[in-house]
């Protein structure tokens, strides 16, 4: 068995560092450093939870295992119409704070992202540890959380701002969200970057606001 | 195609393992319960089952023992050396029965008759009652042993030989019950299959396997396969022999994980090569940490169970887990070190081999997952993990429920899943669903909290959402009322609610529900 494994590593094609990321839906991946979630890398996400589920929906349809831990509130019926695969997720809702960064841990060993909403502050030494791990690893680490949880700077921050619209006084339904969300963060995502859609659209998944906000290929003309 | 079989079945094992004079009433008890009586005792009323005190009452003559187990695998260790002149292949099932495969033996002694009516003489010349055990020949062991206890019923014990091929019409008219006994199975699913109405094999093996799968797991299949005179089914389940047991003592205790894991992983090894030797891989295994701490029994021990067959890293590394689970506890509560290591292979099948995806492809993934949710389990206990499944409903936390992994897949309808539900909140879905919801205010402009009378109509427009009293926000926008009354014919689950959409200042959205007086979030769009 360790000489197939060894034998694996040998024969597969080196890869580059933008290769090794998580495949992200259109629009989204367009703004994100390496067109993806970059493996090992920490993204924290601004209380936003369809926004989340929204960037590890592509990773879960091409096979990756998604975990949440603290998550007992999602509402994972937006989660499968985003995109997600329900069959691939593990949630660990409740975590007592003693166990807490061992479950993420354990976690972060066995899966390719961990959604993380940590109920309380984290102390900086787990983060470290969390985040050092997570890069050995070569796990996502999406922390669903509030600045002030994370002790620690994540490789890239995404914030977002949203208006709903569709309801009136007394009449119609939420119909669709225009969320404005803006990526920056350290080395490759140190430019800003934003990006108009809508999240979620009318029938819960996730568009851009125009086409000609989607970046397009540029050729010979005519 | 399962493998023809001869099984002995020797009569009241524990009785004739006390060699007691033939005619003296016996009952050998366990726990205070008979477990086995002489034929005299029976004569006298005294049946397995009864009270120790009841069996004294009916027949006071009866002499009581307590069960000893090793005495009767040590007995019975004589006839299965005679048996050893006959075939090099003898598996001991339990004391008292055990059976070989019949291809060579039944050849060199010129058929199956003749060599069932060969071994029935050869035990029965050892037994004090030349009738005292029950031969019969069929395809598979259970079936095989069915035809040595109806060999046992009548008068003189003549073998029992099934026809090859015949074994599924030899079977089906016995009761359920012998599933669980002689069967492998547990006791209480065959219990179930009783209420559900099956009586006798022949029904239970009417019953499409799928349908076993899906309601009673691997058993379920295992079961099909036993009434359908088949034990070869899911891999041939047996007792692994005793002394695979693997022991290790701790001296002195060790405190920390990396101490008790190190013996561990040389635990493992050994019972691995074991294992292999015998062409064996363990599905079930029992991992025991015996420990100095005086509260309880001061035993951790937990059965972990894999599909794949676990490997010497896949079994170190699950005590490892168990450790962590244990050692995670503070140490007041835990008080005390590990002392002794058991890893006791309660499952064992055919080796086939595991093979994992050459390119590290999806199995590897899912494997990693599947080692992900076993260390969890350990730390939390095993409801901790949950996984998500679709289920029909109105509201956001009925559509989608939260269910252990491991009882995952168990009860899904996906035709419900995706039925209309008249009702329900339309699209797009929450993304947060509260599973308590929170009691809020919901009040208009007058400060009054916000009613919905029984035609749907609110009493006024809302206003102000108070989710506690420092976070009141203003009602920009809402929709609604989406009266929702369900199970209306069942007087403890009926319900009846009022949703709305609500959009605040702030630009959040919220789905917040009056029900039974009172307002609640139940959702946030966020």
């Amino acid at each position: 068995m360790a000489a197939i494994a060894e034998l694996r590593t040998l024969v597969q094609p080196t890869t580059l560092a933008h290769e090794r990321v998580l495949p992200v839906l259109p629009p989204l991946d367009a703004v994100l450093p390496h067109d993806g979630l970059a493996l090992g890398s920490t993204i924290r996400v601004d209380e936003c939870t369809s926004l989340s589920l929204a960037l590890v929906a592509a990773a879960s349809q091409a096979g990756s295992w998604v975990a949440a831990v603290g998550t007992a509130d999602i509402g994972w019926a937006a989660a499968a119409d985003l995109g997600l695969d329900l069959g691939r997720v593990l949630v660990v809702p409740r975590v007592g704070s003693a166990e807490w960064a061992g479950v993420v841990a354990a976690l972060v060993d066995s899966v390719s992202v961990v959604m993380v909403r940590p109920g309380r502050p984290v102390g900086e030494r787990d983060a470290r540890r969390l985040s050092a791990r997570a890069r050995e690893r070569g796990t996502v680490l999406l922390l669903d959380a509030a600045a002030r949880s994370w002790p620690i700077e994540p490789d890239v921050v995404i914030e977002a701002v949203g208006s709903w619209s569709g309801l009136g006084e007394g009449h119609g339904r939420l119909r669709e969200r225009r969320l404005d969300v803006s990526i920056s963060g350290r080395r490759a995502a140190a430019r800003r970057r934003s990006v108009e859609l809508w999240l979620p659209a009318a029938d819960g998944t996730m568009r851009p606001t125009s086409p000609m906000s989607q970046p397009f290929p540029l050729g010979p003309a005519g | 195609m399962s493998v023809r079989t001869l099984a002995v079945w020797c009569r009241d094992w524990p009785v004739v393992a006390l060699d007691a004079p033939v005619g003296e009433p016996v009952a050998v008890v366990r726990a205070n319960r008979v477990v086995a009586t002489s034929a005299s005792a029976r004569v006298a009323g005294v049946s397995v089952g009864l009270r120790r005190r009841e069996a004294q009452r009916r027949c006071p003559e009866v002499r009581v023992v307590e069960r000893d187990e090793d005495r009767e695998a040590r007995v019975f260790e004589r006839i299965a050396a005679a048996l050893g002149d006959i075939t090099p292949r003898l598996e001991a099932v339990v004391p008292g029965r055990c059976a070989f495969p019949t291809r060579g033996p039944s050849r060199y002694f010129g058929g199956d008759e003749a060599l069932a009516g060969r071994v029935g003489a050869l035990v029965g010349g050892l037994l004090a009652e030349r009738d005292g055990c029950g031969v019969g020949i069929a395809d598979g062991g259970f079936a095989a042993t069915l035809a040595a206890g109806r060999s046992l019923q009548r008068a003189g014990s003549p073998p029992v030989v099934v026809a090859a091929g015949q074994s599924g019409a030899f079977v089906a008219p016995f009761p359920v019950g012998v599933l669980s006994d002689p069967g492998p199975l547990p006791a209480e699913m065959v219990g179930v299959l009783g209420r559900l109405g099956l009586r006798h094999l022949g029904d239970l093996a009417a019953i499409p396997r799928a349908d076993l799968l899906g309601r009673f797991g691997r058993d379920g299949t295992l079961a099909h396969h036993l009434a359908n005179g088949d034990d070869e089914g899911p891999g041939r389940l047996a007792d692994p022999p005793a002394d695979l047991d693997q022991v290790a003592e701790l001296d002195p205790p060790a405190e920390r994980v990396e101490q008790v894991a190190f013996v561990a992983k040389a635990l493992a090894d050994r019972l691995v090569g074991e294992l292999g030797g015998r062409g064996l891989a363990c599905t079930h295994l029992v991992v025991r940490i015996e420990t100095t701490s005086h509260d309880g029994d001061g035993v951790v021990e937990r059965c972990w169970r894999d599909d794949g067959a676990l490997s010497a890293t896949a079994i170190a590394q699950r005590v490892r887990w168990q450790l962590d689970g244990w050692l995670s506890r503070p140490a007041r509560a835990r008080g005390g070190a590990a002392r002794r290591i058991v890893l006791h292979p309660e499952q064992v099948v055919t080796a086939k081999g595991h093979q994992h995806g050459f390119w590290g492809g999806r199995s590897a993934e899912d494997e990693r997952a599947r080692r992900g949710v076993a260390r969890v389990q350990g730390i939390l206990g095993a409801d901790a993990v949950l996984v998500p499944e679709r289920r029909g409903g109105r509201g956001p936390r009925e559509q989608v429920r939260l269910v252990p992994v491991d009882a995952a897949g168990s009860v899904v309808e996906p035709a419900v899943a995706h039925a209309p539900w008249p009702g329900r909140v339309p699209r797009p879905h929450p993304g947060s669903v509260w599973p308590d919801p929170i009691p809020v205010e919901l009040t208009d402009v007058g400060g009054e909290t916000v009613g919905v009378s029984g035609r749907g109509v609110l009493s006024g427009h809302p206003a102000k959402l108070s989710i506690d009293r420092r976070c009141r926000l203003e009602v920009v926008g809402w929709a609604g009322p989406w009266i929702v009354e369900e199970r209306w014919w069942d007087p403890t689950g009926s319900r009846r609610r009022a949703r709305l959409q609500v959009q605040v200042a702030d630009g959040a959205a919220y789905l917040v529900a009056l029900e039974a007086g009172g307002w609640w979030l139940e959702a946030g769009y966020d």
